[in-house]
């Protein structure tokens, strides 16, 4: 198997070429270490950061940000979505709680990227 | 009218504002206000849901409003006054503001020293002449942005985006993760305007094709957007007759580019550089006018918060200064300039005595450009040489230079970029 990618490590954007013989990975047009390392993760299983919103009602915005504490599988992205997506809070929420523990299985948590506080109307409700 | 007098007051509580306030205060400026139009502190940072902020300052792959979290609960620790929901209606040359907002009604503000951090606006349809009606559904990226992670709304259910700069790449991505199908993007030019990164992540990781030397010619729909016509351009970017393409879609995505905010600035009259379309600015950013400084996107817009955050930094520290009376304003000073292959720098100035021991002076090539040697020479003489593997428009380039090796009669330091 064989695939191209554009390295982004740095903004060289070196073209590398993956190559798989025999259970072994090949970089070619890689510049530099970083580029070979990256080609071959993206390659064997590419992974990015998880950012989205979740909804949230009593605080003076409709969606609270949030973000995973480590890199997820590319693959299995929109999956990740669909279970955020089932997700409703209320305000008060703090930067860093833990929104969904151990997404997908993965072992990622995600995490709240912001604090939103309750509005003050709701409060006096309370 | 209510009467305030302090020391320093920062106008916008954006990533710029907020460094710059932060600083001037652990300076030992005392009295440090920051006027804020939004309900919230953070500026454009809190709709950025998206990581990649900090790399520099943190080493961390930080989302937007991540970033803006340290600084804001900075600012919250350190006793700095914080005006929100308030409008500057204008700033005179004897530092005074005149602001307003629901809690104080009119206020006349005397500062010690201002500095501007209004970040930058982006383009609107109107800048880039796109024929055809004025429906709904046609709106620029950062707005999409506010709707989709802020507010909640979703625009539309098919977009098209014009411009490739980077707010246009992030929500390609943003949208499609939302459920709304993204046709292409559509760029005038022959190369890319965004970053490359964003490029991958953002639009081969979901196999979204990018026209290049292609644009929007005509917006179709009398109330609602019902589609859009693409033509390929040619190199006056003209658009080439039976190129056209019609497109149904009921989102148009315009990402045409931003420029700096600076109604205020030039109400004030501070000198401007048509080159960066901000005020001009001095090594502690201070404008044209005697303590007021600018930080940040209105300067010359940034491609990194990192840089916009450090600009901040220079410039309050540069106000405390001003204060404390450490700024010799009576030197004359040198002019910074773009060379050969750049299109601007900024700082456009330098008084060396006041300068700290090195400066970082920020540019940009004109053009794509490999293995580059960057040369700053001192009145013809070469006082730095650095080799680039490579120069990128899009990315925003920064050498420090020693200011020792800039004599004391000199009269100007040009920046230039040349390959080999």
């Amino acid at each position: 198997m064989k695939n191209e990618f554009t390295c982004i490590v740095c903004p060289m954007s070196c073209v590398l070429t993956v190559e798989e013989q025999n259970g072994e990975i090949t970089v070619l047009g890689n510049g530099c270490k970083r580029g070979k390392e990256f080609g071959k993760n993206e390659f064997i299983n590419p992974k990015r950061m998880v950012t989205t919103t979740v909804k949230v009602t009593g605080s003076h915005l409709n969606r609270l940000p949030v973000i995973s504490t480590e890199e997820l599988p590319l693959d299995h992205l929109f999956a990740y979505m669909h279970e955020l997506y089932q997700v409703v809070l209320e305000a008060p929420v703090e930067k860093g709680q833990i929104i969904i523990e151990n997404i997908g299985g993965s072992g990622v948590d995600i995490v709240a990227s912001r604090s939103l506080n309750q509005i003050e109307s709701k409060k006096e409700r309370a | 009218m209510k009467e305030l007098k302090i020391d320093v007051a920062v106008i916008g509580g954006g990533p710029a504002g907020l460094a710059a306030a932060i600083e001037a205060k652990d300076q030992g400026a005392e009295q440090v206000m920051i006027l804020e139009r939004d309900v919230e502190l953070g500026g454009i940072l809190q709709q950025c849901i998206h990581d990649g902020f900090g790399l520099h300052r943190f080493g961390k792959r930080l989302s937007g409003c991540g970033y803006a979290h340290h600084f804001i609960e900075s600012v919250a620790s350190k006793e700095i006054d914080v005006k929100l929901k308030t409008i500057v209606l204008e700033i005179t040359d004897q530092r005074i503001i005149y602001a307003m907002n629901e809690i104080d009604g009119m206020m006349r503000i005397e500062c010690g020293a201002i500095i501007l951090a209004m970040g930058c606006r982006e383009r609107t349809r109107s800048q880039v002449f796109i024929w055809g009606t004025r429906p709904s559904g046609v709106l620029t990226a950062g707005t999409v942005q506010r709707y989709i992670n802020m507010e909640g709304y979703l625009p539309g259910e098919k977009a098209v985006i014009l411009g490739s700069g980077d707010i246009g790449l992030i929500m390609a991505r943003r949208m499609t993760l939302e459920g709304i199908e993204v046709e292409g993007v559509y760029e005038v030019m022959e190369s890319p305007g965004g970053l490359t990164r964003n490029i991958s992540q953002c639009l081969k990781d979901f196999q979204i094709p990018m026209y290049l030397s292609t644009t929007v010619v005509r917006i179709h729909g009398n109330r609602k957007l019902e589609g859009v016509t693409v033509a390929q351009v040619d190199e006056n970017r003209q658009p080439i007759e039976g190129t056209e393409r019609y497109i149904a879609c009921d989102l148009l995505v315009l990402a045409v580019g931003l420029i700096p905010e600076n109604e205020l600035s030039r109400q004030l009259e501070v000198e401007m550089d048509p080159r960066t379309k901000g005020p001009i600015v001095d090594e502690h950013f201070m404008t044209s006018m005697p303590g007021i400084f600018a930080a940040g996107n209105v300067v010359t817009v940034f491609d990194l918060v990192d840089y916009v955050s450090l600009t901040g930094e220079i410039a309050g520290r540069g106000a405390a200064k001003y204060l404390q009376g450490k700024l010799n304003l009576e030197l004359p000073a040198k002019d910074i300039l773009p060379g050969d292959a750049v299109n601007f720098v900024v700082p456009q100035r330098i008084r060396t005595a006041n300068a700290e021991d090195s400066i970082l002076i920020y540019f940009r090539v004109k053009e794509e450009m490999r293995k580059v040697e960057v040369t700053a020479t001192v009145d013809g003489e070469v006082c730095m040489r650095k080799k680039h593997p490579i120069a990128l428009p899009p990315e925003m380039m920064v050498e420090k230079i020693q200011v020792g090796k800039i004599q004391e009669d000199a009269r100007e330091l040009r920046v230039s970029v040349k390959v080999g």
